[in-house]
Order: structure tokens, then C-alpha cells, then sequence
């Protein structure tokens, strides 16, 4: 009940004393220290109309899967940047992105990434387990919106469509031993304040029942995409930092991850408050960190077009350390195997 | 006098340790040694980036500094070896602090799998040094495994809140002939003067040291605070009373 009244109308009113908290307890279990990833897209086929993405399935656009050789020429420039953990997303195609060929891809991209995270489709537990096997460590999946019924509304077709099967996703990606497991409702489909407080129970739940999981959230506010779906609910900076605070507060050892959705002044605003990840050097584009593969199409606009010098400036230059490795395979080349 | 600590055959005068992670950035590091005199300090594995020579927490560490890698993000026994057979690979000695946690709430270890990795790691020539919950069995079998230390927790890791498990450790300090190091929880200097003048061997704290305002100087702090906690347990703590006691007593001309 805490946790309600710190995201209570009232409680934003006491913006600053949660701050002042929620700075000291995030210092206290993580350091002055960001950990810094950027995203990888891999393909933009989707079987899915959610009304507020632009890869859904009613719009034209160009669509792309990334070859392996292209899933290699992304891979090496983005590791050139410095970047160690990259996060894998794919639209909602069984036919065009199965789980194979994600299989596919985690083995190039090992040579490269010391943590491979992914924010694809729902998938069983056999799968998630079958992907931890290749490699993958992490697990991102967002709720989108808990509410049951704007659920229903806000997907009209499509797979996605079962609220159940993806509401129960984070729960199988622990079962199949995730080291991470990040989730999150996108901020602007329904009232805010009750899509955190299930958020943050969702997430309690969680990390109580899985515990050698590392249980984190997202808050991405909604951004403009081809469709032009206008949210019904505005999500104001204030609030933005009221709920930042609220689950800062409410789990204080839980990881918080901040996208480039957010402009880069905010975004230097909120590493204080009780970010722990942040997304660097990014496109939302398929093959967009390589000019010549790119489709032109992001899934969202990004607000944030820092390179990765620059967030890691940015973060040195607020006495903030910009953490590039924070896992180590077990397995394989990189992991220093062959040096057994 | 000669006071030194000997693990895995090596001589240590500064028996504070200290860690890598939490800095605001690793170009303190071997600031924090200098001025500190450092002589152990535990490195994460998973920190470790080979591929970047300026990522690369390796190269902030003083060369003569004593490397404790430690196995971090180890969920059960198997990928704790498996981290310390990686970590001597990729060229960071054969001492290894043993951290298996499970549990992300608490951050408390798994003395369980850790008894069970030591048992492995020592077979393998490892400089073994278990982080656990002071629990007397479990440190007898670490005893048995023939590990080098046993490092219990003060209170939960990264917590700053002192000796809460201070009757469990001078168990430990009591009956395990090994050296005992305190490890985690301990948060301002006295606490870790407190734990030396118990007799605890050394001790090991990171969170204190890099979330102050200067770790430089709360390293020194540290230092200082361990070596009179120590030159007070060899002297002989006085005993505690309640009550006063004269230093002239009434019946002293009967001695």
C-alpha cells in the first residue's frame, strides 16, 4: 500500500524528499554507475496491429529480416562503440523471425557481446529455455497495458491478441533460468498511475517467487509512430519522475531502464533519480546501425540521438561510470574457453 | 614486530581489502591503492573486458597489487567454477573468492553450492577464499575442503549497516583455524576496528569505500582503522565491567 501512496496525487507533492531517497538507496546498491546497452533489430515482419506501432501488420512499409551476414556487419559496428550487452528485437512473425533463427543469430552475435538480451514475441517455456541454451541471458517484455479490456481494444488482431499468454512470458523467462527479466507498461495507453502500481506488483511478484532472477523495469512513455495513434492519457515529466521514484523506492535493489524515447536533458536528469541501464547509440530501425542495410523506418522516433561517446561523456562528466560489461559468458570463444 | 597475514603463501601487511565496483569511475582505482596501500583488492569477473584496453578494469589494478577475482553473478556451484577456471584463463591468478547468491533480494550467499565449489576450486590449485554466512558447520567444512579464508558477511552486501552477525563471526574467529575476513556489510571504519579487535584476520569492503564522497580518503580511513583494530587485539583488550574498579585497591596490601 506504500508503494500506492507514492504514486498517489498527493505524494507528487513530495517530489523532492523522494528524491533525496531515491538517489541515496540507488548510490547505496549500485553506485554511481550506468549500465549502457543499445538495441539491435533484427527484422520488422509482423503479424501483429497493435495501433501504436508503426510496424504493425495494416502498414506499408519497407519490411526486412536481417541475413546473418548483415546480423554480423550490425554486430561489428556496434561493438566498435565500446557497447558489451546488446538487446535483440523482432516483430511478431512465427513465419519470417521463428525462434530458430534467433538461435541463429545469438550464435554470431556472441562473438561479439558478452550479454544478449531479447524483446521478441511471448514464447513457451521450452523456447525461452532453448534460447538461454544458445546464449541469451536476458529477457525484456512489456505488458503494454495491463488494463484487461484497452488491451483487447489496442490489439485488435493478431497473435498478440492473448493478454494471458503474454502477462505470464516474464514469469516462463525466469522459469527457463533468465539472468534478467525486464518488464514495463507503455506509459500513455491507460492511466499511468494504475499501469505502474501493477507494474511495480507485477514485478515484486516476481522477483519474491524467482530470486535468482534479476527482476527490472522500463518506463517508456509512448512516441510518435506511423499511424499517428495519439495517446488518450499524457504522461508528464513530473509524473514520469514520480513513478521513477515511486519504484526506486518501492524495490530498492531493482533494476530501472531509461530509452532513448526520452530527449537527452531529461535523460541526464533522471541518472540521479534511480536509473541503472540506459540505451546508447541507437536506431529502432532494421539494420539501421549500418547505413547501407537500413529500411528507413524506425518502430518508434527516437528523442535521444546520442552516440555512444557521447552518453558515456555525459555520464563521466556527472561522476557517473559508464558500466559496458557486467556479464561474462560461460561458454564459447569469447568467454576465454579456449584458453581452458 | 612481524604481523603479517599469510593466504596461498603470500605475505600481506594491509589487512584491509577492497573492491573494484561501484566506483564512479576506475581511473580512482589506483589512486585508492597508492594512498591506501592496498595490497588485496577483488576484481568481478564479469566486469573483466579483454577486448578493451581502456574498458579494461585489469589495467587500473596495480601490478604488484594481489588479484582476488571473484565469481560474481554465480547463481550455483557449477558456474562459480566455471567463472574461476575463466577468470585464471584470462590471466587473473589462481586466488578466487568464491560469491555464489541466488537470491537478488538479499544478495545473501549460498553456502550450500559455495562448500560445494570450494570442494572443486581447491582440487583445481585454487587460492580459495569462500564468501558466506557465518554458519559454524559450514566453515568447518571449508575448513576440511581446504580453503585458504573464510570470509563471512557482517550484514547483507552493500548494506553499510555494520557487525550485525558480530556473535556468529567470534564463533567463527573461536573455532576455525583459518583466517577469518570480514566481508560485506561493513560500512564506516569503526565497524571494521570492531571486527579486527574481535580478531578477525582482515576485512573486505567495497560499497563503503566507493559510494563515498572521497574513496580516497574513506580508503585510508579504512586502512587506518584495521591496523589499530589489529595492533589492539594483539595487545589485549582490557577487560570490560560494569562497574568501576580502583587502580588503587583497598586491599591491595594483602597481594
Amino acid at each position: 500500500m506504500d508503494f500506492l501512496t507514492l504514486l498517489s496525487p498527493q505524494a507528487a507533492n513530495y517530489l523532492e524528499a523522494m528524491a533525496q531517497k531515491a538517489h541515496r538507496l540507488t548510490v547505496q546498491h549500485f553506485g554511481r554507475t550506468v549500465l549502457l546497452f543499445t538495441p539491435m533489430y533484427l527484422s520488422n515482419y509482423c503479424g501483429n496491429q497493435c495501433v501504436y506501432c508503426s510496424f504493425s501488420s495494416n502498414h506499408r512499409l519497407v519490411r526486412k529480416k536481417l541475413t546473418l551476414d548483415e546480423v554480423e556487419e550490425e554486430a561489428k559496428s556496434i561493438a566498435a562503440t565500446g557497447l558489451r550487452h546488446i538487446l535483440i528485437l523482432t516483430g511478431e512473425s512465427q513465419k519470417h523471425s521463428p525462434v530458430s533463427y534467433i538461435e541463429d543469430c545469438v550464435k554470431v552475435l556472441k562473438k561479439y557481446f558478452d550479454s544478449i538480451s531479447i524483446e521478441i514475441y511471448p514464447l513457451t517455456t521450452e523456447d525461452y529455455t532453448r534460447l538461454v541454451k544458445a546464449g541469451v541471458d536476458g529477457l525484456t517484455i512489456y505488458q503494454e497495458v495491463y488494463n484487461e479490456e484497452t488491451y483487447d481494444q489496442l490489439h485488435p488482431r493478431g497473435p498478440k491478441k492473448n493478454y494471458r499468454f503474454r502477462l505470464d512470458a516474464p514469469e516462463r523467462g525466469c522459469r527457463a533460468k533468465m539472468r534478467g527479466v525486464n518488464i514495463g507498461a507503455l506509459l500513455g495507453l491507460e492511466d499511468y498511475r494504475k499501469e505502474a502500481f501493477f507494474t511495480g506488483l507485477h514485478a515484486s511478484y516476481l522477483q519474491n517467487k524467482y530470486m535468482d532472477t534479476e527482476i527490472s523495469v522500463s518506463i517508456p512513455r509512448i512516441r510518435p509512430n506511423i499511424g499517428g495513434f495519439t495517446p488518450k492519457f499524457s504522461v508528464p515529466d513530473r509524473s514520469l519522475v514520480q513513478i521513477i521514484l515511486a519504484f526506486r523506492l518501492f524495490m530498492p535493489r531493482m533494476g530501472i531502464t531509461l530509452s532513448t524515447r526520452e530527449r537527452a536533458e531529461l535523460r541526464n536528469n533522471l541518472v540521479r533519480l534511480g536509473i541503472t541501464k540506459m540505451s546508447a547509440g541507437v536506431s529502432t530501425e532494421v539494420g539501421g546501425h549500418t547505413i547501407k542495410n537500413s529500411t528507413g523506418t524506425g518502430q518508434f522516433e527516437i528523442s535521444d540521438n546520442r552516440s555512444v561517446a557521447e552518453i558515456k561523456e555525459m555520464l563521466l562528466q556527472m561522476g557517473y561510470q559508464p558500466v559496458f560489461k557486467d556479464w561474462h559468458q560461460l561458454n564459447g570463444e569469447r568467454a576465454g574457453e579456449q584458453l581452458l | 614486530m612481524n604481523d603479517k597475514l599469510i593466504i596461498g603463501g603470500k605475505e600481506i601487511t594491509n589487512r584491509f581489502f577492497t573492491g573494484t565496483g561501484k566506483h564512479p569511475n576506475n581511473a580512482i582505482i589506483p589512486q585508492i591503492v597508492e594512498e591506501a596501500k592496498i595490497e588485496v583488492i577483488t576484481v568481478a569477473l564479469r566486469r573483466v573486458d579483454l577486448t578493451s584496453p581502456q574498458e579494461n578494469i585489469l589495467n587500473y589494478i596495480p601490478k604488484d597489487c594481489i588479484l582476488l577475482p571473484n565469481t560474481s553473478g554465480a547463481r550455483n556451484a557449477e558456474e562459480a567454477v566455471r567463472i574461476a577456471k575463466l577468470a585464471r584463463a584470462c590471466g587473473c591468478g589462481n586466488w578466487v573468492k568464491i560469491e555464489v547468491i541466488s537470491d537478488n533480494k538479499y544478495l545473501l550467499p549460498d553456502n550450500y553450492e559455495t562448500v560445494k565449489a570450494a570442494e572443486i576450486l581447491v582440487k583445481e590449485g585454487f587460492v580459495v577464499l569462500p564468501y558466506v554466512s557465518p554458519d559454524l558447520m559450514v566453515a568447518k567444512a571449508l575448513e576440511d575442503a581446504g580453503a585458504a579464508a573464510v570470509m563471512p558477511l557482517g550484514a547483507p552486501i552493500g548494506t553499510n549497516r555494520g557487525l550485525q552477525t558480530k556473535e556468529l563471526i567470534r564463533i567463527l574467529i573461536d573455532e576455525i583455524k583459518l583466517p577469518i575476513i570480514v566481508d560485506a556489510g561493513i560500512g564506516r571504519p569503526s565497524e571494521a576496528a570492531e571486527a579486527m579487535e574481535m580478531g578477525a584476520a582482515a576485512v573486505l569492503a567495497n560499497t563503503a569505500v566507493a559510494t563515498a564522497r572521497d574513496p580516497v580518503a574513506m580508503a585510508k580511513a579504512f586502512s587506518m582503522a584495521v591496523e589499530a583494530g589489529r595492533k589492539a587485539y594483539m595487545a589485549g583488550l582490557g577487560p570490560v565491567r560494569k562497574e568501576a574498579e580502583a587502580s588503587s585497591p583497598l586491599t591491595g596490601f594483602l597481594d
